[in-house]
């Protein structure tokens, strides 16, 4: 007979999990740079991001953070907080949930979801930084598109549903109710359906 | 230390029950076989009926033996679909009442009759889980076929008054089902005197083994196997009988009238003592599931500011077991349907822990637990977005 088995996590993860790195203590954020926060709690998962920059440099010196949210959530903060020191603001900015993932040693599919907003609050975290310092213009928004009109379906709806697990076209509806009312959406959905699964699982 | 706080998951084996079970590795005849091996295993199938039908106070011709509780409430639901005289609807009587609070195994059968034409209503429950009397009976009308209720929650261990509800179904004239997996071997059953004509059973809920549950039938009421193709259970239930399940299944409802009576008061000082513990070292809690009428044995609460699956999973690692209503553990998107159903917040159900305790469940592990739990809230707490400025309820979207 076998023992129990580990958990559906990575060694990795669990690491993270049991030792969390650089969370933020108290909740004064006076001496950091940049702030963000992304999610929320009636969702179940809530990430904030601070962030340290040398300012000749653009070199992120320093990011701490607070997660409210399940295993997954709090290592892949914990993990992506590690990241990103010394990088670019520039570099830092561009991680994709999938570099977090990888870095934890990868994650379960319906766990996925959960590793997105740690690096959409680092980006909140960044614009929040240009904008103290004055540099507005190099804030870079997050594009949304509605696809479907009818049921206000976005981009960003289409790909959380594929990082929940969605796979088909009918899966899609499934969760997301996208192109059930007139259909005209359908090819731009299924364009975008294939291009979130190759993006976050190479299929 | 390693303790275990998830009994309404399912149980250890009773030690009586592994002995029995050990000894009838070798009982390996078919009950259907005329030859001494057949007859050694159908005395012992009877053997068990009589034990099973004895602890509910029914007769043995009203015990089916299935392989789950699932099983057993898809049954009772499936009836409804059958288009034949012999089945409940009749073709009139097609619509089905259940609650909001079910085990997914009802809700899910429900929802797919719904597909197939059967009229689905969802009755509702108040903040404590107990279902509205009145709204039942604005429901109950001459369309009506079926009526289930379960009678313990498995979340929150709210007890319905299932006797009362019976009556009421029968005065409509519909038959009355109830899900009474976590509540037999916890809580008394009898019957005869709920009034019910359908009542699940599980062996693994009380100490016996898993893949194995009774369906009891009142004797003259309508019936549709859902397996088919065998002459098993007299034509009720299709496929060679699960002897050594069956065994150990009347071995746990033995040993359970044995311990059942002095047991309930013992577990309702230790939920008592938890309850208070919890409420006395940690803030910010609350206790879900009703104050009286509810399981000795179940104490569910919710954290605010916590997610559920961290709780678990810090808890596994000082070797405590518990369950959660969160959404993350459960690999769906949405936290307990029971706990949104009694009107709880999402963020507190998805913060929301499960203590189900048992037979072997002692002071020392209780005093274990509340000296554990304060310490992982406080750590995940420390690290929440929920307690800083701005955090709680903040949306950015």
């Amino acid at each position: 007979m076998l023992q129990a088995g580990e958990w559906a996590y990575s060694e990795t993860l669990k690491e993270h999990f049991m030792n969390p790195k650089n969370i933020l203590q108290g909740e004064n954020t006076d001496d950091f740079d940049g702030v963000g926060m992304e999610g929320n709690l009636q969702c179940g998962d809530q990430m904030m991001v601070v962030i340290k920059v040398d300012k000749d440099k653009d070199i992120i010196t320093d990011c701490q953070w607070k997660t409210y949210g399940c295993a997954s959530a709090i290592a892949s903060t914990s993990v992506l907080s590690e990241m990103v020191k010394g990088r670019t603001l520039d570099a830092a900015f561009h991680i994709s949930p999938k570099e977090v993932a990888q870095e934890l040693g990868g994650l379960p599919d319906h766990k996925i979801h959960c590793s997105v907003l740690g690096d959409k609050a680092l980006r909140a975290a960044i614009n929040n930084y240009y904008i103290r310092t004055g540099q507005e213009d190099k804030v870079k928004q997050e594009q949304v598109k509605v696809v479907c009109q009818c049921m206000s379906i976005t981009d960003h709806d289409i790909e959380d549903a594929v990082l929940e697990g969605a796979r088909t076209y009918f899966e899609l509806q499934e969760r997301t109710k996208c192109g059930t009312v007139c259909g005209q959406c359908k090819d731009e959905t299924e364009v975008l359906l294939a291009k979130f699964k190759h993006l976050h699982f190479g299929i | 230390m390693k303790v275990y706080f998830d009994h309404n998951a399912t149980t250890p084996l009773h030690p009586e029950v592994k002995k029995e079970m050990i000894a009838g590795m070798e009982m390996f005849g078919n009950p259907s076989s005329m030859h001494a091996y057949g007859r050694e295993a159908r005395a012992n199938v009877e053997h068990a009926r009589h034990q099973v039908a004895n602890f509910i106070g029914a007769k043995e011709n009203e015990i089916i033996f299935v392989g789950s509780g699932s099983e057993a409430n898809n049954t009772v639901l499936s009836l409804f679909v059958c288009a034949s005289s012999q089945c409940i609807p009749g073709s009139k009587r097609s619509t089905i009442i259940t609650t909001k609070i079910e085990h997914p195994c009802v809700l899910e059968t429900a929802e797919c009759l719904g597909h197939r034409g059967v009229k689905v209503k969802y009755l509702d429950v108040d903040r404590y889980g107990t279902i509205d009397l009145d709204q039942l009976a604005r429901l109950l009308n001459d369309n009506v076929g079926l009526v289930s209720v379960m009678m313990a929650n498995n979340e929150i261990g709210t007890l319905q008054d299932i006797e009362t509800i019976t009556k009421m179904v029968h005065e409509s004239g519909a038959y009355m089902h109830t899900d009474a997996v976590q509540a037999v071997g916890k809580v008394p059953v009898d019957v005869r005197k709920l009034g019910v004509d359908f009542l699940t059973i599980s062996a693994h809920k009380i100490y016996g083994p898993k893949g194995v549950g009774a369906l009891f039938v009142k004797q003259g009421i309508p019936y549709c196997p859902l397996i088919r193709g065998g002459h098993q259970e007299r034509g009720r239930r299709a496929g060679t009988e699960n002897t050594l399940g069956i065994l150990g299944m009347a071995r746990a409802v033995e040993m359970r009238m044995v311990e059942m009576p002095e047991e309930e008061e013992r577990l309702l000082a230790l939920k008592q003592l938890l309850q208070k513990g919890i409420e006395e070292r940690i803030d910010d809690i609350s206790i879900n599931g009703h104050p009286t009428e509810s399981l000795a044995s179940t104490l569910n609460v919710s954290f605010t500011g916590v997610e559920g699956e961290a709780i678990l999973l810090y808890l596994d690692l000082e070797g405590i077991a518990v369950s959660t209503g969160s959404a993350c553990a459960s690999g769906s998107l949405d936290p307990s349907h029971v706990l949104l159903a009694t009107g709880v917040d999402a963020e507190l159900a998805h913060g929301s822990i499960r203590f189900s305790m048992g037979r072997e469940t002692n002071l020392q592990e209780v005093e274990y637990l509340l000296d554990v739990l304060p310490r992982i809230i406080k750590q995940i707490r420390n690290m929440s977005t929920a307690y800083i400025k701005g955090g709680l309820h903040a949306t950015s979207r």
